[in-house]
């Protein structure tokens, strides 16, 4: 349902490198385990701004594990966790 | 018409209501407070367990206008409690109260593609809309220019340039409310039906936002390059935890050492109103009930004020920077461990000073299950009602010796222990509840992380003195009638003739510290400590109050403290002295906390629990304590 086709090699925010520029090409949500109602992940994600087309960028990884994260969405900044990062399909430019 | 029936007339209109809306750290307390100064105030809705901060002004127009600021969201549909309370009086579900008749959203200038998202969502609602262009003062100074006149006509709302820190452009939206009013009072729209927006209308809505940008939106400006310097500090794996570690010592230093004065002050006050009472009225049960009952015991809570301020003081500051986010942050694998949100660190920092505000922040944790867990731990944070008790027992039972080489003195060490004591345990805790009654995956981290910010000393002000008020109400009312109900219990029925104990004993409540005795004999108290434990139950600190009277010793404050240490060193043993120590840690105290419980969590059952589970722990630390010390000590 996206216009920004998935590159070969399905990259999740979860995996990408820090200071690796990207824009977010779909939010997939099967691809994390939650308990929350079905379709509300990707709403959440959605209403942060984290939306197909947005310009995104690991700025700060947290401790230990190098988790959470601090991923830049176009102009503000999200703290989340990698195990939800998965959800994020992007593509580095 | 006489200028009477004008006023009348004037005076039945229902003012108008307008409500602030938008994400959180927009500025939007910082719009409330330059609209309303300190013309505000928290209220409760008629029965429902919601609080909402209501003021007032007067526009231009000369119409007395009521303010509502909600708690922030980013979006209509609600997760946490706090932002139901936006969704139900944006859509007007409180019974007897109307939608606002305007909406006020307030955007952050600098990051106008998620704060618009918002209005669009809000637009739908059919209600007249004004948008605050808030912190247009960044905007500008990092280069981001936007066309308001081009993005009211795209959007299709009025448009205000403002500077809520430092009130600029109040006058514009002032002008414009009113121009809004005038309208909104000829022909108000009903408000249209809404229903939760699915994935695909919010991607419709960010698309929505992108037209409208590419529109207005001139110059989108530098990124803060600031705020990610700073961070590539603060968020640091070890220099960040670092500075926050020592952020949160220098934070409890001052909550001793900067309320040391004012405590003694508030203490002397209190003292020699006290006696200014007892001098003018003659001997008898008024009296007694006014120094002894009322003084006497909504002192010993207001003393804490200093304290309690203090601590709001670093909370807010640390809020208004924007470096509470970045606790959450440093914090949120760390305490992931035991299950616990990032997010419930902020209640739990606020329980040191006080459990209730601390159990009342836990509001912004979205999952019910996660906020249960923040509340129920939340009382095992020392919190300073603590201290007096702590101090009182460790001035007569540890030596004032240093240690570790003359670096630390042993009663400090001990204190130390005792609030490390607290804090694991409450760990503890919440590992269990997590893995038991709490048992599900971690509701997941989507946290803003604003950009940084210089607090303005007026809104910090502001919020101090709204801490200030409603903790003294506190005082004033619950506090107030429960010290009348213990005075009652501890004065009546009184000594008979020739009596040689003190009073306290023949009392109710010393008839209930008999009766306890035996079933607290086993952990080391004896009566006299299980009657001060009755009172205690008000309040912790009441208690040293109440062993002062069951020594039947008649000074108050500083010179009770001094002089019942002396006795209770010769009276008491060790093992009892580390036991009572060990009980204070988890009992199940202070009606207040409680009282907050029960509101907060809408249900007796999690009263009950709490209280069931502190009291358990309790008996359990006292009686080992106890009997670990006695076999050691050879007692």
């Amino acid at each position: 349902m996206s216009k920004y086709p998935a590159p070969p090699g399905d990259i999740r925010l979860a995996s990408l490198r820090k200071g690796q520029p990207a824009h977010v090409t779909g939010v997939d949500e099967g691809a994390v385990a939650t308990t929350l109602p079905a379709g509300e992940l990707e709403r959440r994600m959605i209403e942060m701004g984290l939306v197909e087309g947005a310009r995104i960028e690991i700025l700060h990884e947290g401790f230990p594990g190098r988790d959470p994260i601090a991923v830049r969405v176009n102009e503000h900044t999200v703290a989340m966790r990698r195990a939800e990062a998965r959800a994020i399909r992007v593509a580095p430019v | 018409m006489s200028v009477l029936e004008a006023s009348v007339l004037e005076a039945d209109a229902e003012p108008p209501r307008i409500a602030l809306v938008g994400n959180p750290n927009c500025g939007k307390t910082a719009l409330f407070n330059a609209l309303t100064g300190s013309r505000q105030k928290v209220a409760n809705y008629p029965g429902v367990t919601v609080e909402r901060k209501v003021g007032h002004f007067l526009s231009p127009g000369g119409r007395r206008v009521q303010v509502i600021d909600l708690p922030g969201t980013y979006s209509l549909r609600a997760r946490s409690p706090d932002e139901e309370v936006t969704r139900d009086v944006v859509l007007g579900r409180f019974a007897h109260e109307d939608s606002p008749d305007v909406l006020v959203c307030v955007a952050d200038a600098t990051n106008l593609r998620l704060n618009l998202r918002l209005v669009i969502e809000l637009k739908r609602l059919g209600r007249p809309i004004v948008l605050a262009l808030n912190m247009m003062d960044v905007a500008d100074k990092r280069g981001c220019r936007i066309d308001a006149a081009a993005l009211s006509a795209a959007l299709g709302v009025p448009v205000v340039p403002t500077v809520a820190v430092r009130r600029g452009g109040i006058r514009g939206l002032l002008d414009q409310l009113d121009r809004t009013m005038a309208v909104a009072h000829a022909d108000a729209p009903a408000l249209c039906g809404w229903s939760e927006p699915s994935s695909h209308d919010l991607r419709a809505y960010h698309q929505e936002v992108e037209a409208i940008l590419a529109r207005s939106l001139r110059d989108a400006g530098a990124p803060p390059l600031m705020t990610r310097r700073v961070d590539a500090l603060l968020l640091h794996p070890l220099f960040g935890l670092g500075f926050l570690f020592l952020v949160l010592f220098l934070m409890f230093q001052a909550v001793f050492a900067w309320a040391e004065a004012p405590m003694s002050l508030i203490d002397g006050a209190i003292t020699a109103l006290n006696g200014a009472v007892a001098a003018a009225l003659p001997d008898g049960a008024l009296r007694s009930l006014l120094t002894d009952g009322i003084i006497a015991g909504v002192g010993s809570v207001v003393i804490f004020l200093p304290q309690i301020l203090v601590l709001f003081f670093f909370i807010q500051v640390l809020e208004d920077t924007g470096y509470l986010a970045r606790a959450a942050f440093l914090l949120d694998r760390l305490m992931g461990g035991v299950g616990l949100h990032g997010r419930a660190f902020i209640p739990l920092l606020s329980s040191f000073a006080c459990a209730v505000p601390g159990i009342m922040a836990a509001r912004t944790i979205e999952n019910r299950a996660d906020r249960l867990a923040t509340i129920m731990i939340a009382p095992l944070m020392t919190c300073s009602a603590r201290l007096p008790v702590y101090t009182l027992l460790i001035a007569a039972f540890v030596p004032d010796q240093r240690v570790l080489g003359g670096m630390v003195g042993l009663p400090g060490l001990v204190m130390f222990a005792l609030y490390t004591i607290g804090i694991l345990s409450a760990l503890t805790v919440a590992f269990v509840l997590k893995r038991t009654v709490f048992k599900g995956a971690r509701e997941p981290l989507l946290m803003e992380l604003p950009a940084y910010r210089v607090p303005s000393p007026r809104n910090v002000a502001i919020g101090l003195l709204e801490r200030a008020r409603i903790f003294l109400a506190r005082a004033g009312t619950i506090i107030f009638s429960i010290m009348v109900v213990l005075w009652f219990l501890a004065s009546f029925p009184g000594a008979p003739e020739g009596a040689t104990d003190p009073a306290i004993h023949y009392s109710l409540a010393g008839m209930l510290g008999h009766a306890l005795a035996p079933l607290l004999a086993p952990i080391g108290f004896n009566w006299q400590i299980a009657i001060a434990l009755v009172p205690g139950i008000a309040a912790r600190e009441v208690a040293v109050a109440a062993l002062g009277t069951v020594y039947a010793l008649s000074e108050t404050g500083g010179a009770l403290e001094s002089s019942l240490a002396g006795l209770l060193a010769a009276d008491w043993g060790l093992p009892t002295a580390l036991a009572m120590l060990a009980w204070y840690v988890f009992a199940p105290q202070c009606v207040s906390t409680l009282a907050v419980v029960k509101r907060e969590t809408n249900s007796w059952f999690w009263m009950a629990a709490m209280i069931a589970y502190m009291a358990l722990l309790a008996y359990a630390a006292a009686f080992v304590t106890f009997r670990v010390a006695s076999a050691l000590l050879g007692g």
